[in-house]
């Protein structure tokens, strides 16, 4: 049986990443649990090892059960019945093997049942349940929502909720509504207090991702008369409360086996997390970073399972007397796969290291005053993990549905079959471009760090590295697509027109994460020479993709805007 | 009501993926070319025993193990998946046993451990493929046995429920206990390996493993009971010097020969429902199938 953690040695030397040190330290305040827990690390080797040896267990049960279990499981899918959604049998079994495997809860502390794992190597387990079932994923990676309840729920909500996680019951966050959906200001589910203080919702919401789920965060509005952001607060409703029942689910066109669906609220017993109007402003917006995230997480894992299929396929076609893997045209496009897969797989784990240092140093700020110089490196790596989170939600699900897409092309009239596996990767990577934020919204969280210069700084700073002579040629490449974005970037912000601005957005964006990831690559072939292939073959990628975006702003008279309104 | 179960296991070769080079010429098994693995329906078997377990808070699972020092290796991982502790019997004495040696070697085992309520097994392993050795062990404890169990169905007033998978179906004995119970392939796969109890765990060592690591690790151990496998000799459990071993064993190897798969009676079939269905009819007829 494969073990999709150990078939795949790219995971291993990411998780190997010199920034881990730092990384684990932080996490484990210098391994002090290991007086109290008899499952925590004595030092950074045996956290290592704690983390590889876990992952392994995630590798066995997704290249096995849960990857067995995929194709009956997209062809059951969710129902709902009697007000409650009911999963596919396969997915039954897959939640059951994974809480006794112990991994819920995988980065909630200790004192609360937790594994106390960076958020690194669990956006790593992210990606290797997604390959095995995609839709899953979901079910499974909604545990992250715990994280909100530890960031902002006080401790009496935190002691009673958080073990329940971590021994496996499974959480949604009920934000969308029918008009409300990239544009959450306008929630309407009413929260409203009894006599008694005790919270009450009513309502809908619509678009619920495991909306049938034990225990929810809800988006409501509890300021009666207000219109905005500022009037939603957030929720915790307990499932054993009663009072939400599931109306009717979506059919969709992928990830059938996570059930969305559409809830009502009748007088829902509901208690406040955090504190009043800050809903939206604050918790949500954390709650989504998390998200995105494990979007991103989510599309590597499908990319990864593409480039598989692909390449399995290629290698065992044989057309005119060869396999056709041995014709440059198919050639090629396995190769295009595996450098974005490696690309954005290298973006992904850069992420989820600066999510790991910004929030380590938070959360160590709860326990004492921070030095001047950790709060520096916070605010420092909070900022780019701003930037990257975007930028790896965007740029990896674009990734992941164009290898996808691959994927079939490269089974030819088979691919469009139901026989093989690429058909549902095909639906089920749809998605992933559109919720959590549509690539289109990832590009408004991520201009910003392009007109203020952090995209900038951050390639400044790789481009300070050195690398092996044979890579230079590589490095050079980069620093003159970094000459081309400064360019355009400049052009771009002498129109001084935010409506010019938004319509070049994503050139802008994607031109950053081009060199970006070019850069990461050449980080990694430096550091592991099987890198090296799709390094130089993202670098050319990269340097077309750069050449055309400063063309199209270099040759565009702002007066020709006008022909793309609608 | 707890329990105190045994479940015994055994280190298999992997004889799932065999290989041109898995014999040697001789004629003996080339051990280094099969990864030693934890005996498939041994796995079955744990699995009932930890879901005896769920359902009776405060029972006991030990994994009792004969073989070479390193089955210990099988020893963590059925702790990992939620086994209380381990025991591996080995002993240079109790090597080349047969199933008579083996059944009698872990009998005198089981009766030195004591206070058993229930011995639950594989129903064979992979590469002897015998199936003996459980039902032995019964009679020489002078136990019942339910063989080719498929799933207990429950423990109560000290009789145990099982449903047994038969040639042509299925049947749903009772026994008192203790017994022992050799579990089928078909049962419930054994549940994954546990984050938590992996990570407390993976340091546990038997007495001879512990013996080759550093002072400061040694001491790790010793700090920690939970992190000890026992190891028992075949004089710790008094087993009679004669019956053990290549001593103890009236079988004998007298040859091992491959057998080779000739395709000297193929067929050709018309890719058409009448062909296809006669041929079906013959191999049901025949009881290649069905």
């Amino acid at each position: 049986m494969a073990n999709f953690y150990t078939d795949n040695p790219d995971l291993k030397h990411h998780l190997n990443h010199p920034l881990m040190q730092k990384i684990v330290e932080l996490k484990e305040r210098n391994f002090s649990d290991a007086e109290k827990f008899d499952y925590a690390p004595r030092n950074f080797e045996d956290a290592m090892d704690n983390y590889d040896k876990v992952l392994e267990i995630v590798g066995d049960l997704c290249g096995g059960l849960i990857a067995e279990n995929a194709e009956g499981v997209d062809h059951q899918g969710a129902s709902c019945a009697d007000g409650r959604a009911i999963y596919a049998d396969g997915t039954v079994v897959n939640l059951d093997a994974c809480r006794k495997a112990g991994l819920m809860g995988m980065s909630m502390p200790r004192r609360f049942g937790g594994l106390n794992f960076p958020i690194t190597p669990y956006i790593m387990a992210a990606d290797i349940v997604s390959r095995a079932d995609t839709g899953f994923e979901n079910l499974w990676g909604l545990q992250d929502c715990a994280e909100t309840i530890y960031e902002f729920a006080d401790e009496d909500q935190k002691a009673r909720f958080i073990p329940r996680v971590c021994e496996g019951e499974t959480m949604s966050m009920d934000l969308t509504e029918p008009d409300a959906g990239s544009d959450l200001q306008s929630v309407m589910l009413k929260a409203t207090q009894d006599e008694d203080g005790t919270w009450r919702l009513n309502g809908v919401k619509r678009f619920i991702t495991n909306g049938d789920s034990d225990i929810h965060l809800v988006l409501a509005r509890s300021e009666e008369g207000t219109k905005d952001g500022r009037g939603l607060s957030m929720f915790i409703y307990d499932k054993r409360d009663g009072g939400v029942n599931v109306r009717r689910i979506e059919n969709k066109m992928g990830i059938k086996g996570s059930p969305t669906c559409e809830l009502v609220y009748k007088n829902a017993k509901a208690e406040l997390c955090g504190n009043r109007r800050l809903g939206l402003i604050k918790y949500v917006m954390a709650l989504m970073n998390g998200a995105r995230l494990g979007i991103a997480a989510q599309s590597v894992g499908v990319s990864e399972l593409a480039y598989r299929e692909a390449l399995a396929y290629a290698k065992d076609r044989k057309q005119f007397g060869k396999a056709i893997i041995e014709f440059p045209a198919v050639a090629e496009m396995i190769s295009v796969m595996k450098a974005k897969l490696d690309a954005s797989r290298a973006l992904l784990y850069e992420c989820s290291r600066f999510v790991d240092m910004y929030k380590l140093y938070e959360d160590i700020a709860k326990e004492r005053s921070l030095t001047a110089d950790e709060r520096a490196e916070m605010k420092h790596y909070s900022k780019l993990a701003d930037a990257l989170t975007p930028m790896a939600k965007g740029m990896g699900s674009e990734y992941c549905n164009q290898n996808a897409y691959d994927c079939i092309q490269v089974h030819g009239g088979s691919g469009f079959m139901k026989d093989y596996a690429c058909e549902r990767l095909y639906r089920d990577a749809r998605i992933t471009s559109i919720y959590e934020g549509t690539t289109q919204l990832q590009v408004v969280a991520a201009i910003r760090h392009v007109t203020t210069g952090t995209y900038k700084a951050l390639i400044d700073s790789y481009a300070a590295q050195e690398v092996k002579a044979e890579l230079q040629p590589l490095k050079d490449n980069l620093a003159a697509m970094t000459e081309q974005y400064v360019k355009a970037v400049a052009a771009v912000a002498e129109v001084n027109d935010s409506t010019y601005t938004d319509f070049m957005a994503r050139r802008m964006v994607e031109m950053a994460g081009n060199i970006v990831m070019g850069y990461l690559l050449l980080s990694d072939a430096n550091r592991n020479e099987s890198f090296v292939k799709s390094a130089t073959v993202y670098n050319k990628l990269a340097q077309a993709e750069v050449t055309k975006h400063a063309d199209f702003i270099a040759n565009f008279n702002p007066s020709q805007l006008d022909f793309y309104k609608a | 009501m707890s329990l105190n179960i045994i479940v015994l296991a055994k280190q298999v070769p992997d004889t799932r993926n065999v290989g041109k080079d898995a014999m040697k010429e001789d004629g003996t098994i080339n051990r280094a070319a099969l990864p030693a693995i934890f005996n498939p329906e041994d796995l079955n078997a744990l699995e009932q025993a930890l879901r005896i377990k769920d359902e009776n808070p405060g029972s006991k699972v030990t994994l009792l193990t004969m073989g070479l020092p390193r089955a210990s290796e099988i020893i963590r991982e059925a702790i990992f998946r939620g086994a209380d502790a381990g025991i591996v019997l080995t002993d240079r004495t109790l090597g080349g046993a047969d199933t008579l040696a083996t059944s009698y070697s872990l009998a005198q085992a089981v009766k030195k451990f004591g206070n058993y309520d229930i011995i639950l097994g594989g129903r064979q392993a992979i590469d002897g493929d015998t199936a003996q050795v459980g039902p032995q062990i019964a009679e020489k404890l002078g136990i019942p046995q339910v063989t080719y169990a498929e799933e207990i169905l429950g423990i109560n007033d000290g009789k145990v429920t099982v449903r047994r998978r038969l040639e042509h179906g299925v049947e749903t004995v009772v026994a008192p206990l203790p017994c022992v119970v050799t579990v089928n392939g078909s049962a419930a796969d054994c549940r994954p390996r546990n984050a938590r109890r992996l990570m407390k765990y993976k340091y546990a060592v038997s007495t001879s493993e512990k013996a080759k690591l550093s002072a400061e690790d040694q001491a790790f151990v010793d700090a920690r009971p939970y992190l000890n496998i026992e190891e028992w000799s075949a004089a710790f459990v008094e087993a009679d010097p004669e019956q053990i071993g290549l001593a103890g064993s009236p079988t004998k190897v007298k040859a091992i020969e491959n057998v080779v798969f000739t395709a000297k009676e193929s067929r050709r079939l018309e890719n058409n429902d009448e062909q296809i269905e006669d041929l079906i009819k013959e191999l049901i007829t025949n009881h290649t199938i069905g």
